[in-house]
């Protein structure tokens, strides 16, 4: 897939500007919302040269006030149209937590579909970009817990803009998470025009048959370069992307570890009711029988993010997931 | 500020209009309908409570007293415009055309009830407080987007305006200019907090000043007075003017809800003494007398054509269909996710009605 003919070297956030572009293009219903996206382009430029080509009707600055924009956009999703809010960073999402899990989740529950909020809500996650104390969240897991939203988390450029496209075209909402680090960390060839990737279906980035390594957002690469220097002492890991954390691929989960026998869990979030913990019940559920060893988990530790001075000591490195992986080829 | 924001009214307690600006606007068929549905739906908020008292619904959150705010609100509407309740506006979504059986569906804890008539934009009643307020902001900044005429209104209560959502509502809404009406019912308690405990803010109305919106002090208990305001703010929104603020100062007899004792923070005596003075219903019966429009015989027919159009739907409501568990697993997702789908085929067969 990655072969087309039409192609562009471009930076995860390239991706996502590439994305928004195609969609607003494609749909008149499509708007996107947020603080500083206009004129601005977004803290993280996702949304660069959009007001200047669509005008200030489709791609809208609002005031600061995250409950209000994403209760609005509530309102305006069940209203005919397809907001696309960006959150500036994760850790702001909070004051709207009440109207995302109160309403855009169970709309349409509670109206047996009658209404329902085709909603996408993006927000940059993540630390390891020496940002101030709460821009550096990944509190994915308190929105994993919630019936009714879909949470998406690309690593990559080629997934960035094909899960986004159908984050926007899928019928209910989607909290979509963007990692900072990996924004402008990497370039690969990314297919111009529309594709899709489906939500729910994780990435086998690399095949081995001794441990399995799940992971997903800015722990990709780093899982990736653990397991490269891995083989080097023989050891052959498949690694999985998740890329949607509600809903997990279960079937690809437990292929994997079937095959293994021996797994590693790697977030950057804490670990405690971390999103990590859901792959362990799908590891119990569906291949019990086939573990040579107890799960390893690699987390960010049950403390708050730590200001920036701290971060590396936070967030899981190489080294700690390999320790991780020798320890359950030792068992 | 009270002398900024006064409480305008058109009709007083004895039924006497005193703003001769709207006398003519004051039709028999307006006043026919203020009544009918004023006493409508204070028969359904009796037989409600009443039925929550035997067990034949869940708690119910009464609303008696507030009749002129919900009616003359919701007769103001149009066809095509946007409803976004409280679970204490009932009132005002029955007479805007929910249907009756759906309502009482919802307080027996049925997913039904939140689905109106087709057509009928009537959003399911808010839960927490105050944030609807930015969803009738958004329902009505599309429909500006779409360049229609539709408006839609937000009801809410003293209580919700110190909440943040009211405040990032009503900038929103202000910013673009969306056609919406804020409806304030200030029954003077949130819960068992009064209203000098719950702000120190003198009125609601004064409130729009920060947002540059226009912010109005009624009488909530005057139907026309309710009726011909919303009206005003409605038309205001249709011409792209952007949203009002209207602060309906109302008194509400009974408890929050039927879990609720009121009488452990405010003393009854008071809405004793409303019920004779300033009872919505009462001093529209007041003008009608005034006027020798009281029609005595017609006032039996339509309370008669209430009270069986409200058993009817009773028996609807108990009627329906036994709760089938495939609801609650059928609308989280468009497309069931396969934990969903697992835990449904899974439940369903432990019970004996599997697929």
């Amino acid at each position: 897939m990655k072969t087309a003919v039409e192609a562009k070297t471009m930076t995860l956030v390239q991706a996502i500007t590439d994305a928004l572009d195609i969609m607003l293009n494609e749909k008149e219903e499509v708007l996107l919302l947020g603080e500083d996206i206009g004129k601005n382009g977004g803290v993280f430029r996702a949304t660069d040269g959009l007001q200047a080509k669509y005008g200030e009707g489709r791609v809208i600055d609002t005031p600061l006030s995250e409950a209000g924009f994403v209760g609005a956009g509530i309102g305006m999703a069940v209203n005919g149209f397809l907001p696309v809010i960006e959150i500036q960073f994760l850790g702001f999402i909070y004051p709207a937590y009440e109207q995302i899990m109160t309403h855009a989740s169970r709309i349409r529950m509670r109206t047996m579909g009658h209404f329902t909020v085709p909603m996408v809500i993006r927000a940059p996650y993540g630390a390891g970009v020496r940002a101030p104390e709460i821009h550096c969240d990944s509190t994915e897991a308190i929105f994993t817990h919630m019936p009714g939203i879909k949470v998406v988390c690309p690593s990559s450029p080629y997934d960035a803009k094909g899960l986004l496209i159908a984050a926007i075209e899928d019928p209910d909402p989607v909290l979509f998470l963007e990692p900072m680090r990996c924004y402008r960390s990497a370039k690969e060839e990314v297919p111009e025009g529309k594709y899709s990737i489906e939500i729910g279906k994780g990435n086998k980035l690399m095949e081995g048959d001794d441990v399995t390594v799940i992971t997903w957002g800015a722990m990709v690469p780093e899982a990736m370069k653990a397991a490269e220097l891995m083989k080097e002492k023989n050891t052959h890991c498949d690694v999985i992307d998740l890329r949607t954390l509600f809903p997990l691929d279960k079937d690809m989960i437990a292929e994997s570890v079937q095959k293994t026998g021996r797994t590693v869990i790697v977030h950057e979030a804490h670990a405690t009711g971390g999103v990590g913990n859901d792959v362990l019940a799908i590891i119990n559920d569906t291949s019990f029988l086939y573990q040579k060893a107890p799960v390893e988990r690699v987390t960010g530790f049950d403390a708050p993010v730590p200001y920036f001075g701290f971060e590396d000591h936070y967030l899981p490195t190489p080294a700690r997931i390999q320790h991780a992986i020798e320890k359950v080829m030792k068992f | 500020m009270e002398n900024h924001f006064p409480i305008r009214r058109i009709m007083d307690e004895n039924g006497n209009i005193i703003n001769s600006d709207y006398e003519e606007k004051i039709t028999e068929k307006l006043v026919k309908e203020f009544y009918r549905n004023m006493v409508r739906i204070r028969i359904f908020d009796r037989k409600a409570i009443s039925l929550q008292r035997q067990g034949r619904i869940g708690t119910y959150a009464p609303y008696e007293g507030q009749e002129a705010s919900q009616v003359g609100t919701a007769a103001a509407l149009r066809e095509n415009d946007w409803m976004f309740p409280t679970y204490r506006d009932h009132g005002a979504a029955m007479t805007f055309g929910h249907s009756l059986r759906n309502i009482l569906l919802f307080w027996n804890g049925r997913n039904e009830g939140c689905v109106p008539p087709d057509g009928k934009k009537i959003f399911p009643p808010a839960i927490p407080i105050a944030t609807q307020i930015p969803h009738a902001a958004g329902a009505a900044f599309a429909e500006r987007k779409k360049g229609t005429a539709n408006a839609a209104i937000a009801y809410f209560g003293d209580g919700a305006t110190s909440e943040g959502d009211f405040h990032e509502g009503l900038n929103f809404a202000s910013v673009f200019k969306a056609p919406v009406v804020f409806f304030n019912q200030n029954n003077q308690y949130a819960i068992s907090v009064p209203f000098n405990k719950q702000m120190n803010s003198k009125t609601i109305a004064q409130k729009a000043l920060a947002y540059d919106i226009p912010g109005v002090r009624i009488d909530g208990n005057d139907v026309f007075m309710v009726y011909f305001e919303t009206l005003n703010a409605l038309e205001r929104a249709r011409k792209g003017e952007g949203p009002t603020l209207i602060e309906a100062v109302t008194w509400r007899y009974g408890a929050h809800t039927t879990a609720d004792d009121p009488s452990k923070y405010r003393d009854q005596s008071e809405s004793s003494n409303r019920r004779q003075e300033t009872d919505p219903i009462l001093r529209l019966e007041r003008w009608m007398k005034n006027m020798g429009r009281f029609d005595e015989k017609w006032v039996q027919t339509i309370e008669k054509k209430a009270a069986d159009e409200i058993d009817k739907a009773i028996a609807e409501m108990e009627d329906f269909p036994p709760a089938d568990p495939a609801v609650i697993f059928d609308h989280v997702f468009a497309e069931p996710t396969w934990q969903i789908k697992q835990q449904k085929e899974e439940y369903l067969k432990l019970i004996g009605g599997g697929q």
